[in-house]
């Protein structure tokens, strides 16, 4: 709706068509996909009318596959072909996922990029492939009840999540067929959730504690923006860590050796997560686990007992909150409500932790299971065009420095985290030999100083520069990091011109094509479908570049453009909506690119006219 | 009619171009600008502005952040007028705050081995913090009101040296947290 922007209320606007857009919540555990129905936004059930879809994945021998609580049943039974907690394993490298924890439920082999691949009857799947396929499921679950095609889809993410792992997230959302508008943090998707509710000003903590993952943010509600200040966590830390806790416990209590086989592993940790679940209501439990003789062990856990097997754990997450507000520069009295989202914090031990640390009361009366979808729903719907009106905006940051190697395997922070995004910075570097043509940049995220302790991003070389003296040379490298989080790199050699760009892609990530090549193999009449497929994208792109065009044009095309300028951008407006109609993609695309091409002064000079009367009502009389 | 991505970032706000600052109105002209530029007021347009609106969103955060710093903004403004200064830059101070600097890092040396530390340590930078309060106003004199430029580059010079001081503060305060709590 960018162009329907500066319009005066009461001002008519080209009549606007309602597009349907949805909020999803891959999780560790659980999914849910939300949208906003006549105004109100809610999770949308299943045809039984479950709202939670177990995110978990079972692929059969004859290929096919099936998620949800379909595949949950059959996790025990069928525990190498039954995938759950993927999201573990998102944007992770082979020796990620081994250093991940002993007890994996699956076989993991490393695949040609480097990207582990799960072992099934279907084939190798990568935990992007499996995400595709929850994704999908909740894709297929909308679509249905909305009765109609998505136009566009917000995912979360877990603050924490560093630039591999949100890429990772972002390329199923494309491979499950998705346009995706935005990837969302998860504590802020909660926060808009909440905060709508409420409509007040202040500043809020958000506790997320779900099955695999933890982020705590502070954010800064004012009149609708929602100012994220500061953000840790953990992403390897959840629920799923207290049901192993647990499950080891029963283990030694059982006399059972450490290595259990899959299956029982599987049934140790399923007995242990109910357990915990039904402590949260009662004062003990009783266990049973079948063993492989066919025996069965029986025990007896107390709410106490698990207290203190878990207390190690919920002590983790106090680090990072002390952290949040440190970085903030913010005291726990500053903080006006603690929200508590995720599973997690249904259990007793974990609000009494968390609310003695704030020293204030958590606020626990909002569903922590969807509150997440919900807030993507909103943002969603907003993004889709559906609230020219609203003037909700999320400002988000970076959780993780951004960095690149220097000399002797040191890291020289660009970005320190928590900056608010998008943002772009550059730094100048140099040659250290005489005559250096070529330069290797290796980008690297996290806090520590030496790269090792960093996570890898991605590597490349910016080569063709003239040979120069040592020092002569000056490279800049800018960092540019998106609303999404994502970071792409360019280097340039100023004094040359030469220049090298990267789309941050991790080593174990897969490249646009693979996604293409993936998407291709998912489908019946591949090559037919694919050509559809395009020629759809490329008529919705027209349709919008259009509109707003039009849009804008009604409004004030003669403040702005003079009369050659204006005809000159409507021939090739016309010249696109014509193409539109036919079924070239290729040529929709370059008409486009055409038509951006003729109005990027027109669109330049509306921007900084609306910076400016943004800023209209101040003016300063220091100077003219 | 400048481009706002090259004009100077008191220009952007539409403040005053001098140190001392109103922040509640820094900040409210902060989300008017970004309400306005932001990718996601752009999300259904198309890539060419969509584009743009990142470039300009980035700009204005970059500009914020600036303007919010007191160190920054005090360096950014001798900036504009010509006088350089980076951060790693260090000062032949007079003799008297090169002590008192020495003195506060033996202090903050000698945490560790108080009887409590934390609280030790809070108290050390309620001081440091006070101190920098003190540069700061001194700044916003000197700048604006005497013009003073000689004066300020040293004022700024000497609070490159708290906040580095503040920054070991906050990384100890940090090891501590995670040992003892
Ligand atoms: N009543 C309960 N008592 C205790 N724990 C519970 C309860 N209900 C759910 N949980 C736990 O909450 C976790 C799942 O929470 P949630 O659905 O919020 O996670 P998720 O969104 O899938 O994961 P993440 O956000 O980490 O990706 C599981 O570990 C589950 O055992
Ligand atoms: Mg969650």
């Amino acid at each position: 709706m960018a162009l329907l922007q500066i319009s005066e209320p009461g001002e008519s606007t080209a009549p606007h068509q309602h597009r349907l857009a949805a909020g999803i919540d891959l999780g560790t555990t659980n999914s849910l996909v939300a949208s906003v129905r006549s105004g109100v936004a809610e999770t949308l059930p299943d045809r039984e009318g479950h709202h939670l879809l177990p995110s978990v994945v079972r692929y059969l021998p004859s290929g096919e596959h099936q998620v949800g609580e379909v595949a949950l049943q059959q996790a025990a039974g069928d525990p190498l072909n039954t995938i759950s907690s993927v999201k573990r394993f998102m944007g992770r490298g082979v020796e990620d996922v081994k250093r991940l924890g002993s007890v994996l439920p699956y076989e993991f082999i490393a695949g040609e990029s480097g990207m582990p691949l799960i072992r099934t009857a279907a084939g190798d799947r990568s935990p992007v492939q499996v995400s595709a396929d929850i994704l999908a499921e909740l894709r297929q679950r909308a679509e249905q009840t909305l009765g109609g095609e998505l136009a566009g889809v917000v995912i979360t993410v877990p603050a924490y999540f560093d630039d591999a792992q949100r890429q990772a997230t972002k390329d199923a959302g494309k491979l499950a067929g998705l346009k995706v508008l935005r990837l969302l943090n998860e504590p802020t998707a909660a926060a808009v959730a909440y905060g709508l509710d409420r409509g007040s000003d202040g500043i809020i903590a958000v506790y997320d504690l779900g099955g695999g993952t933890f982020d705590v943010s502070i954010l800064r509600l004012n009149q609708g923006v929602f100012e994220v200040m500061a953000t840790a966590g953990d992403t390897a830390l959840g629920g799923d860590d207290m049901d192993r806790a647990i499950a080891a416990w029963m283990m030694e209590q059982a006399g059972l050796g450490s290595d259990p086989d899959h299956g029982l592993q599987r049934r140790l940790l399923m007995s242990a997560r109910a357990a915990k679940e039904a402590l949260t209501d009662s004062e003990q439990v009783e266990l049973t686990v079948a063993l492989d003789d066919g025996g069965e062990w029986r025990g007896m856990l107390t709410r106490q007992h698990m207290d203190r097997l878990i207390e190690p754990l919920v002590r983790k997450t106090l680090g990072p909150c002390r952290r949040t507000l440190r970085d903030a520069g913010l005291d726990r009295t500053d903080i006006r409500e603690v929200v508590m989202v995720g599973g997690s914090t249904r259990v007793a031990k974990v609000r009494s932790m968390v609310g003695e640390f704030f020293a204030r009361e958590p606020l626990v009366d909002i569903d922590p299971d969807k509150v997440v979808a919900v807030g993507a729903a909103i943002q969603a719907d907003i993004l889709a065009g559906n609230q020219p009106e609203d003037d909700m905006l999320l400002l988000d940051v970076i959780p993780l420095s951004l960095g690149i190697e220097t000399m002797g395997g040191l890291t020289e922070k660009i970005i320190p985290r928590n900056t608010t995004i998008p943002v772009s910075r550059a730094q100048e570097f140099t040659t250290y030999k005489d005559g250096q043509t070529a330069m290797a940049l290796h980008v690297v995220q996290g806090e520590r100083e030496l790269v090792d302790a960093c996570r890898s991003l991605a590597r490349f070389e910016l080569r063709g520069m003239p040979p120069m003296t040592a020092g002569a040379a000056r490279i800049r490298v800018t960092y540019q990091v998106d609303a999404d989080g994502l970071l792409s790199v360019t280097a340039e050699e100023q004094t040359s011109g030469v220049q090298a760009h990267i789309e941050v892609k991790p080593s174990y990530g897969l490249s646009d094509n693979e996604i293409e090549r993936m998407l291709r193999d998912s489908m019946d009449h591949a090559e037919d479908d694919m050509k559809a497929r395009r020629l759809r994208e490329q008529q919705v792109e027209a349709e919008r570049v259009l509109e707003a065009l039009q849009a804008a044009l009604q409004q004030d095309a003669d403040s702005f453009l003079n009369r050659e300028e204006r005809s000159a951008i409507e021939q090739a407006a016309a010249e696109l909506a014509e193409l539109r109609d036919g079924d070239d993609h290729r040529a929709i695309k370059n008409a486009i690119e055409r038509l951006e091409s003729v109005s990027a002064a027109y669109v330049d000079r509306r921007m900084n006219a609306n910076i400016r009367k943004a800023m209209a009502g101040h003016a300063v009389d220091e100077f003219k | 009619m400048s481009s706002t991505l090259t004009r100077n970032y008191f220009e952007l706000f539409s403040l005053p171009q001098q140190y001392a600052l109103e922040r509640a109105e820094l900040d409210a002209r902060y989300r008017e600008l970004q309400r306005t530029v932001h990718p996601d007021r752009y999300a259904s347009a198309g890539d060419q502005e969509r584009r743009l609106s990142m470039q300009q969103a980035a700009h204005i955060n970059e500009a914020y952040q600036v303007l919010r710093d007191p160190l920054r903004r005090g360096r950014y403004l001798l900036e504009l007028r010509g006088h350089r200064i980076d951060d790693q830059q260090t000062t032949h101070q007079d003799p008297e705050f090169l002590m008192q600097q020495i003195e506060l890092r033996e202090a903050l040396g000698a945490i560790r081995s108080q009887d409590d530390p934390l609280q030790a340590l809070d108290r050390l930078a309620r001081d440091i913090q006070a101190q920098y309060r003190a540069l700061e106003s001194e700044l916003a004199r000197v700048l604006d009101e005497d013009e003073e430029i000689g004066a300020a580059l040293t004022l700024v010079l000497k609070m490159q040296y708290f906040m580095r001081l503040q920054n070991e503060v906050q990384e100890l305060e940090a090891d501590l947290e995670d040992e003892l709590c």
